[in-house]
């Protein structure tokens, strides 16, 4: 597979150490001399600009979190005049007010390197058709696969998300080379052409990129059996920049951070300090490559670990394992963490549609969780003992992984609601 | 001696059943007998109709989870004390039933039980041997109207 930065993906680890030195360095005194947040913050733990001199110093740095964007809303962490910013974007405002970022255009520039590294790594090519179908707007991932696509000299096609029939018509029609979108609709589409009749080995399409939701190796290798492709997955978050922050190579082992942009630490979420390689912790990131929002050692919830090791594929950029949940997508249920990727997990394991929704509830003092997930349509029987002995089996096996018990309940084929965008698979209605 | 009995997964939603039936009827299906087994999340719709499999093909058109399930058509006279001898040949042969309904032809002045038990072919022989009617396919949709 083609690499698109040889120069920053397989150089030397000395020579990524010097360039995130002189960045960081450079990065800070930025932040310190035009945010006044971050002024008042370094000043409060007593580091100033002064006292950066390698990439090592980054420990002495406060973090920042999700809420400090929030905090500042909209534009109070932004290091640059109004002026400069040449684009907007904002993440979806579920849990309160919407993050806003902006970029400059180096910014901009920044970000779709980042995309068209990981475009490359899935292979694209300059004549290669890249069909974006993640949604086009405040949110990051249409857009960021797109400036990607045109980095890298391919062909963007911005089909956006929804209207499947229509997708499936450009695949088709159109031969789309690559498919970019949310794990959750390529299962969706990979469906819909299956029930059309369509065979897939009758597409173009030989690879996907995938992000913007948690999803597992078992899904991928559906995905890649529905679709006939190769599924690669992508990581970003609009806060650090939008999806291209990682990628997978063809080795499919891990992601390779674009650490001359965006510095990755693995910390210990409850004590603040620095994880070594391969150990699990709370990724941290550095923009250390953006101008307009120059984010110091943020928070991102997602807990993984990282592999500084050379990559099969040449690369020697650090690698970031798969998250294996964010942390604020972990539901603690009587007091147990309880990942809705584990429900996923079970469910591919027992060769289930991995469509499901857990629904927690507190009956008086106990919580309650109920997994409502589709029954294979060769699982229904005659009787009311079939069924419930089906529901059974998936409560043992979920029982066995998440330490706690949940009612699970058998929905018929197709019942649940498919999402065209982020999967909703949690709903809770405890008053917390 | 073997009646096909089709049974579809109802979820407990509004509309539902109005949904299966139009189906049904939509397919030009008439339907002999039903019953419905309810729990407090779903239901199952049991049904014997005249075309068993264009049913179920019609009705996993419409997207609804189906299945085919053989099952004993017993015949009884419109009596008292009549049901009780089939079941008394089933205890008796220490054969369990897991579900069954009944319904009354109004042209034949019978009663027909349907019976889903594990194993057909032991009840069959059972039955038959202690002079219980059974009807199979044909004479149960030529008899039943």
């Amino acid at each position: 597979m083609p690499i698109y930065k040889p120069e920053i993906e397989c150089a030397s680890r000395d020579y990524l150490r010097a360039l995130q030195s002189a960045r960081l360095i450079k990065m800070v005194k930025n932040a310190y001399e035009n945010v006044p947040f971050y002024k008042q913050k370094l000043d409060e733990a007593g580091v100033s600009p002064d006292d950066i001199h390698s990439i090592d110093d980054i420990s002495k740095l406060p973090f920042t979190v999700k809420t400090d964007l929030r905090d500042n809303y909209p534009f109070g962490l932004f290091a640059v005049d109004k002026n400069d910013l040449v684009r907007i974007h904002a993440s979806s405002g579920t849990t309160g007010k919407p993050t806003v970022v902006g970029y400059t255009q180096a910014d901009i520039d920044v970000w779709a390197d980042g995309a068209a590294r990981a475009i490359s790594a899935a292979g694209g090519k300059k004549d290669d058709i890249i069909h974006v179908a993640y949604g086009y707007g405040l949110f990051t991932g249409g857009l960021g696969l797109h400036y990607g696509a045109e980095k890298l000299g391919a062909t963007a096609l911005p089909a956006s998300s929804g209207n499947t029939n229509r997708q499936i018509q450009m695949l088709q029609d159109f031969e789309s080379d690559i498919i970019c979108c949310t794990p959750s609709y390529a299962m969706f589409i990979g469906e819909t052409i299956r029930d059309m009749g369509i065979d897939p080995k009758s597409l173009k399409l030989r690879s996907g990129i995938f992000g913007a939701e948690p999803w597992t190796d078992e899904m991928r290798k559906q995905i890649e059996e529905l679709l006939d492709i190769k599924a690669y997955d992508i990581y970003g978050l609009s806060e650090i920049a939008g999806p291209g922050v990682s990628y997978n190579c063809e080795c499919q082992n891990g992601l390779h951070v674009c650490e001359d942009y965006f510095y990755p630490e693995i910390i210990d979420p409850h004590t603040g300090e620095v994880l070594p390689d391969g150990e699990y912790g709370e990724l941290v990131f550095t923009c250390i490559g953006k101008e307009a929002l120059p984010l110091i050692r943020y928070r991102t919830r997602d807990i993984c670990a990282l592999n500084r090791e050379k990559c099969a594929c040449g690369r020697t950029t650090v690698r970031m394992e798969k998250p294996r949940g964010r942390s604020d997508d972990m539901l603690i249920i009587r007091g147990i963490n309880v990942f809705p990727s584990q429900v996923e997990h079970v469910l591919l394991s027992l060769n289930m549609n991995p469509n499901y929704l857990i629904i927690v509830d507190r009956k008086g003092v106990l919580d309650t969780m109920e997994v409502q997930v589709e029954m294979n349509p060769e699982m229904f029987s005659d009787t009311v003992k079939g069924i419930e002995k089906e529901e059974k089996k998936i409560e043992n096996a979920l029982q066995s992984t998440l330490n706690i018990h949940a009612n699970v309940r058998l929905m018929a084929p197709g019942s649940l609601p498919r999402s065209e965008g982020k999967a909703k698979r949690v709903i809770d209605n405890r008053k917390l | 001696m073997i009646i096909k009995q089709i049974s579809i997964f109802v979820e407990n939603k509004a509309g539902r059943l109005a949904e299966i039936t139009e189906a049904i009827a939509n397919a030009g299906i008439d339907i002999r007998a039903l019953s419905i087994a309810d729990t407090t999340d779903f239901g199952i719709l049991r049904l014997i109709v005249d075309k068993p499999e264009a049913a179920a093909l019609a009705l996993k058109e419409a997207g609804l989870t189906v299945s085919i399930t053989n099952v004993i058509a017993v015949g009884i006279d419109d009596t008292p004390g009549a049901f009780s001898v089939p079941m008394r040949v089933l205890a008796d042969a220490g054969i369990d039933v897991e579900y069954m309904y009944a319904f009354i032809s109004r042209d034949t002045q019978k009663a027909y039980v349907i019976l889903r038990v594990a194993d057909n072919d032991i009840a069959t022989k059972a039955l038959l041997d202690k002079g219980v009617t059974l009807l199979d396919e044909n004479g149960f949709y030529g008899l039943v109207k």
